[in-house]
């Protein structure tokens, strides 16, 4: 048990290293680096070489790795240079909005797919099942920023529904109900965008994960005991197919962060995504290597986490 | 290799075949552009203000976009884009994870574990955040696009690849030639690949169909090569330049349709391929209701292709 758990926790520790690793080296090897940003025509040669020392880019590439490092490990991500912030800062809001639409998305998207996935399975080889199923696979192909745009014209102009941001601005609010009313507003696209086309992917997943199940001969027993089929599919096959889940929950989170991107930028929502694609605008590398560096490690703390989940889930997994 | 079975079977598969028609009918609109087109996307136009975003009439089917050019015509020309970075950066994608699958496969031991810890470590970390700082570091253009799409999407095949080359090593005619005194590559040569690559070329088509969406958000977020209308980068223009407040539908829907159309071939033909290969049962005792059936007859599975070399 506690095996399991360490080997696991020095995987995940494992890589991030690496990401970190690759974070550093990325920026630096790459064309277009830090050192060259701060090559600007118009200074001097003394100031390129103060502003070299004082970022200590005058230091051979190891060390400047350990101040890298060092800097890390005190939250210091350095300060963005469009924005005069230090990175920490702005990085932390937006995880916040990214957390609040993830979050939403997927609680909805989970109990949808899981819903929609079961049904079809039962009721497989029939139109419902053709109906759900072709559904999904539209969902599953649909790239999610056009979904997200199409979305947003029909909410927009139809639904008098906000066309971006989190906020209203310049609105003055009676207390904080009011204020999440107007965040509630502002969310309601981003999030029905995201439930839908996730809710596609758990659809189709959750289908071939009950189908397997139906199989097997306990669903026989089952019925040969005398049960109702919604005693055997609640009782035995969802029960079962709760285990896969999971785990696709949680493999899946490396996309879901790819979705978040995409999203963002249709709906101007101020989350993670908005701050890569930004800094990307603006040549901010130091929002970007955070940002990076930010989602990288949330996707690898949502696996292990799933890993965890997972062997308390199925004790055989921690043996094996 | 008995191939002869493979015809039928996919002819039985209707979602396979659905899909392939689908692939096909995309593939013939890139390849006859310059003929099915009506407009030539890249011939000088006098653009008025009448002619930016104007609705569809009989001459422009699709109506204008942002530049008073003809969206129908894009649209055409616009296949051979996404295509082709789906197609050459799979094919980058395919040759990296058949290598990186088959060595560790056949060597197993620790050049195995190095490898698919490798795999392992890159499986996890979110693919288009370091798409989007590779480009955005490496500048942005068609060949970067492709290269940096294809290097970071052969983490699946790899694993399909090493699974099956394990499985095939240890089969029995392999360790006999090996007795024989064949060497490492002649068996990988001459054995294994052959039974590995059907595999792949299952594992292809769904790879093309993750690059091809791929490429298209990456061109939605701005970091594609604006000099080449792709589907995606047709996106980003009506989405960024007033397309959205223009009413320009027009310009909005139909490039979405055409990814949807791909993708979704694409993903047919693979998941037919893939059940020709590994049959499942479609069919389970809750699809009879609530009688007793001993088993819901049903037609029997076709048989897993034998590839097996006699």
């Amino acid at each position: 048990m506690n095996q399991y758990i360490l080997r696991k926790l020095g995987w995940a520790l494992l890589t991030v290293a690496f990401v970190v690793v690759l974070n550093f080296f990325l920026f630096r090897i790459l064309p277009g680096d830090p050192a060259r940003a701060v090559k600007d025509p118009r200074l001097t040669q003394q100031s390129i070489e103060a502003l070299q020392r004082r970022f200590g880019l005058d230091r051979p590439l190891h060390v400047q790795f350990f101040f890298y490092v060092g800097n890390l490990l005190r939250g210091e991500l350095g300060t963005s240079f469009h924005q005069q912030r230090p990175v920490t800062t702005i990085l932390a809001e937006s995880l916040m909005n990214t957390l609040l639409l993830i979050g939403a998305g997927t609680v909805f998207s989970i109990l949808i797919g899981i819903a929609l996935g079961v049904l079809a399975a039962w009721k497989s080889q029939t139109v419902v099942d053709y109906g759900i199923l072709i559904g999904s696979l539209v969902a599953w192909a649909a790239p999610t920023f056009w979904f997200g745009i199409i979305l947003l014209f029909w909410g927009s102009s139809h639904l008098g529904l906000p066309i971006g941001g989190k906020l209203t601005i310049g609105a003055n609010y009676a207390g904080w109900w009011e204020r999440w009313l107007d965040i509630g507003r502002h969310m309601f696209l981003p999030t029905l965008t995201y439930t839908i086309i996730y809710a596609g992917q758990y659809t189709l997943f959750m289908r071939s994960a009950v189908l397997e199940i139906f199989s097997e001969d306990y669903i026989l027993t089952a019925k040969a005991k005398g049960l109702r089929s919604m005693q055997i599919v609640r009782d035995h096959a969802l029960r079962n197919a709760m285990l896969p889940t999971v785990t696709v929950v949680a493999l899946n989170l490396g996309f879901t962060v790819a979705g978040a991107i995409e999203i963002e930028t249709v709906f101007s929502w101020p989350g993670l995504g908005q701050a890569i694609i930004d800094a990307v605008d603006r040549q901010d590398y130091p929002v970007l290597q955070g940002a990076f560096l930010l989602l990288a490690i949330s996707v690898i703390c949502a696996n292990l986490i799933a890993d965890l989940l997972y062997s308390y889930l199925d004790p055989r997994v921690r043996v094996g | 290799m008995e191939t002869a079975a493979f015809g039928p079977t996919f002819l039985r598969n209707r979602m396979a075949v659905i899909g392939a028609l689908m692939l096909v009918t995309a593939v013939i609109m890139a390849a006859l552009a310059p003929w099915l087109a009506p407009f030539d996307p890249d011939a000088a136009t006098r653009v008025t203000i009448d002619s930016i975003y104007a609705p569809p009439d009989s001459v422009h089917w699709l109506g204008t976009d942002d530049a008073g050019k003809d969206v129908l015509s894009n649209l055409i020309y616009g296949a051979r884009v996404s295509l082709t970075v789906g197609f050459f950066a799979s094919f980058i994608s395919l040759i990296i994870g058949g290598l990186v699958g088959l060595i560790a496969g056949f060597y197993g031991g620790r050049v195995d574990n190095t490898l698919m810890r490798i795999t392992d470590i890159l499986l996890v970390i979110p693919d288009l955040p370091l798409m989007i700082v590779l480009i955005a570091l490496l500048g942005r253009g068609f060949w970067i696009l492709i290269l940096v799409i294809g290097i970071l999407g052969w983490t699946g095949t790899a694993r399909v690849v090493r699974a099956q080359t394990l499985s095939v090593r240890e089969r029995k005619f392999v360790q006999r030639a090996r007795a024989i005194g064949a060497g490492n590559f002649y068996i990988v040569r001459r054995h294994i690949f052959p039974l590995v690559f059907p595999l792949m070329v299952v594992n292809a088509v769904l790879v093309i169909s993750a690059a091809i969406l791929n490429e298209s958000t990456l061109a939605f977020l701005g970091l594609g090569d604006p000099t080449r209308l792709s589907w995606g980068q047709m996106l980003n223009f009506a989405f960024r330049r007033g397309g959205m407040s223009a009413g320009a539908w027009w310009s909005l829907i139909p490039p979405g349709f055409a990814i949807i159309w791909v993708v979704l071939g694409l993903t047919l033909l693979g998941n037919g391929l893939e059940r020709i290969f590994n049959p499942k049962l479609e069919t389970h005792h809750l699809a009879v209701g609530d009688e007793m059936v001993a088993r819901p007859v049903a037609e029997q599975p076709p048989p897993p292709l034998s590839i097996q070399p006699s």
